[in-house]
């Protein structure tokens, strides 16, 4: 787990001195940080009058269940649009690291006795992917020196492409005995609330501790702030950028233990455009794409708040099913407008 | 190169019995038939982005492997592109560097590929155009299409017939296309005939297993009765049965797929799932028919007739067992 270079001698002071005063102020009268919680319960009011069904328990626990997935990747991206990076590869990489597990469960299923324990290994291996991923961005980007987009939309290329290689442009399937082992993890729930509710919520929290109260947090905020001025202060710029990849690796990794039960298989079509689901989660929820500043449970918001959307169009039918695109960019540009910053 | 390196480790590993058996029967017509002047064939195609292309590379690359073998004097390039511009460059490129006189062409677009096929033409490419048309019919010698008002026609025939004109629906869409549209229209006109059968709701989910998997959570959540799901694609068919798992609701009686995938047939063949019980064939075998009856004719001096729509078919436990390709991907 990535925690904050502690041999900094001083703290960020600098990075952060011109800054701390207005941000301390706008934390307590900006009426515009709500405006993702706004246009939430705006959408929530509307779903319920067009459809009674919207506002049961069932219905919302399927729409926070699709949500864990965007959502445990736009934690990771939050992190990493605040240190001032991009990571258009979330979904080639979710793509590519469940193929990757599925053939690998299938390959042990024979050798390793107990499904369990397989399944246990194909998580395993997940994470550990995701996090090799996310650091070979993290060193492309510091030490090649590449920029961001560039480095991940190279390899939001090579991910999917390998994937659809390794599927002979079809789909990978879960052997049956292993996907009935896996089920669980997305069907299965705990108290009433679904498994990947629960994981989302954990990171969520380890998310926003992470951010504000760690000195790993304060590092990402000052460089995304002030690159220069945190080098200055001497924050070790590369090793905290390096780490926000590997995050983000992270999380996608978890993203995808919690999505590959669900359908028990990867095709081409796996993770599609969730990179920029992920990152407008985390712009409507209020971070700014300057990096510098941004919020976790504003990016929580704005993840939920996009699968509401589409859930209400399902539900209904009263606009044509050629304008759901465009329903969506009013309700994105609208909540984008409620929460927008001062000049 | 690299990528005619890939696909010739795919066919080493992939065709298996079905080739050598082909081969060699080939072969001895091959020895009888007059040798022609060298035909070089391209083929273009989409990449491989999902199941049904995906099938689209495999059968024409299983083409080129038999058709290859069976005529020494036949040349043919596959090209793969992910776009209807890089589609456009690799035609020029077929054209004026591998100097092909016949072209078997899957347009990623009809309007934008119009322009670049009639360029080949006009350079004595004989043209075959699969699956969609050409916006000016003249640049194109032959046409060879799947039947999508049947893709729609036979799953809403056989609904009607089997639920005795009275059942309630919700369908699945595939992508805002020409091609979506002919078999939501096939499928709907057909169901007016029957007043009792109620269409609940169309969405679209975009011939993709997880959006299928959403879009059907949420039917199931607004329609407490449901009779019968048309996914309107295997791939579809496979989330719409995973959120009726999940929703463990037992009003739904069958889910309808489309296009006959190997392991939907597998289904149908083993009768391994209660809510399936038939599909429709729209078989991405449809690009190794063209090819082959463009090579054929091509080496022969013949013309291919202009148009020829392959037919689809109710695939039932019966019948299952001609639909089923092990090797192919899809």
């Amino acid at each position: 787990m990535p925690s904050g270079p502690k041999s900094a001698p001083t703290p960020t002071t600098e990075a952060r001195g011109d800054r701390a005063a207005p941000r301390k102020a706008s934390r307590r009268f900006d009426p515009h940080r709500f405006g993702p919680v706004v246009g939430l319960v705006l959408l929530l009011v509307v779903g319920t009058a067009l459809n009674p069904d919207f506002a049961t328990w069932d219905n919302m626990m399927n729409v926070l269940t699709r949500t864990a997935f965007i959502g445990i990747i736009s934690i990771g991206m939050c992190f990493v649009i605040i240190s001032g990076g991009i990571d258009l590869s979330v979904g080639s990489m979710a793509a590519l690291i469940a193929g990757g597990m599925i053939l690998l469960m299938n390959a042990l299923a024979g050798s390793v006795g107990s499904p369990v324990a397989v399944v246990a290994l194909g998580m395993l291996f997940a994470l550990l992917l995701g996090g090799g991923f996310g650091l070979a961005h993290g060193y492309l980007i510091t030490r090649g020196r590449i920029e961001p987009f560039i480095v991940t939309l190279g390899t939001l290329g090579i991910f999917r492409a390998v994937l659809t290689w390794l599927a002979d442009g079809g789909a990978i399937t879960l052997d049956n005995d292993l996907s009935d082992a896996y089920g669980p993890v997305y069907y299965g729930s705990l108290l009433g609330i679904p498994v990947p509710v629960w994981v989302f919520l954990a990171v969520s929290v380890a998310g926003a501790v992470l951010l504000n109260r760690t000195a790993f947090g304060r590092y990402v905020q000052a460089i995304g702030s002030n690159e220069q001025v945190a080098r200055f202060a001497a924050v070790d710029v590369d090793r905290v950028k390096l780490l926000t990849y590997g995050l983000l690796g992270v999380c996608v990794g978890i993203a995808t233990v919690l999505y590959v039960p669900r359908l028990g298989s990867a095709s081409p079509t796996t993770g599609l455009l969730w990179e920029l689901e992920a990152i407008a989660a985390v712009i409507v929820g209020g971070t700014s794409f300057k990096g510098g500043e941004g919020r976790i449970a504003g990016t929580v918001i704005g993840a939920v708040l996009l699968s509401v959307i589409s859930n209400i169009l399902n539900l209904t039918s009263i606009i044509s099913v050629y304008l759901n695109a465009a329903v969506q960019g009013c309700v994105i540009i609208a909540v984008a407008f409620l929460q927008r910053r001062r000049p | 190169m690299s990528e005619v390196a890939r696909y010739s480790r795919r066919l080493v590993l992939g065709a298996g019995l079905a080739m050598t058996a082909t081969v060699a029967l080939a072969g001895a017509l091959g020895g009888v038939a007059f040798a022609a002047d060298t035909v070089k064939l391209g083929v273009s195609i989409p990449a491989a982005t999902h199941g049904f292309t995906g099938g689209i590379v495999w059968w024409a690359n299983q083409a080129k492997a038999e058709l290859e073998k069976a005529h020494p004097n036949l040349k043919i390039t596959v090209k793969t592109a992910s776009g209807a511009p890089e589609q456009a460059n690799q035609l020029q490129d077929l054209v004026t560097v591998t100097k092909i006189d016949s072209l078997v062409i899957f347009p990623f677009e009809s309007a934008a590929l119009t322009q670049p096929v009639l360029q080949a033409k006009k350079k004595n490419v004989y043209v075959t155009v699969v699956d969609r048309g050409l916006t000016d019919p003249s640049a194109q010698d032959a046409y060879i299409a799947g039947d999508n008002t049947a893709f729609g026609r036979i799953p809403a025939e056989y609904i009607a017939k089997k639920y005795n004109g009275k059942a309630n629906i919700v369908a699945l869409r595939g992508i805002p296309t020409t091609l979506d549209n002919e078999r939501w229209e096939a499928f709907t006109g057909v169901l007016k005939q029957h007043p009792d059968i109620k269409i609940l709701d169309g969405k679209y989910a975009n011939w993709n297993r997880d959006d299928a998997f959403k879009v059907t959570q949420d039917f199931l959540t607004r329609f407490k009765d449901i009779d019968v799901v048309w996914a309107a694609d295997d791939d579809m068919a496979f989330g719409v049965l995973k959120a009726i798992e999940q929703a463990k609701r037992t009003d739904i009686k069958e889910v309808f797929g489309g296009a006959g995938s190997k392991t939907m047939v597998k289904t149908i063949l083993d009768g391994s799932n209660p809510l399936i019980h038939a599909d429709v064939s729209y078989s991405p075998k449809f690009i190794y028919d063209a090819i082959k009856m463009t090579a054929e004719a091509r080496l022969k001096g013949d013309k291919l007739p202009a148009t020829y729509i392959i037919p689809s078919s109710l695939i039932t436990k019966e019948n299952a067992k001609e639909f089923y390709f092990p090797d192919s991907p899809y």
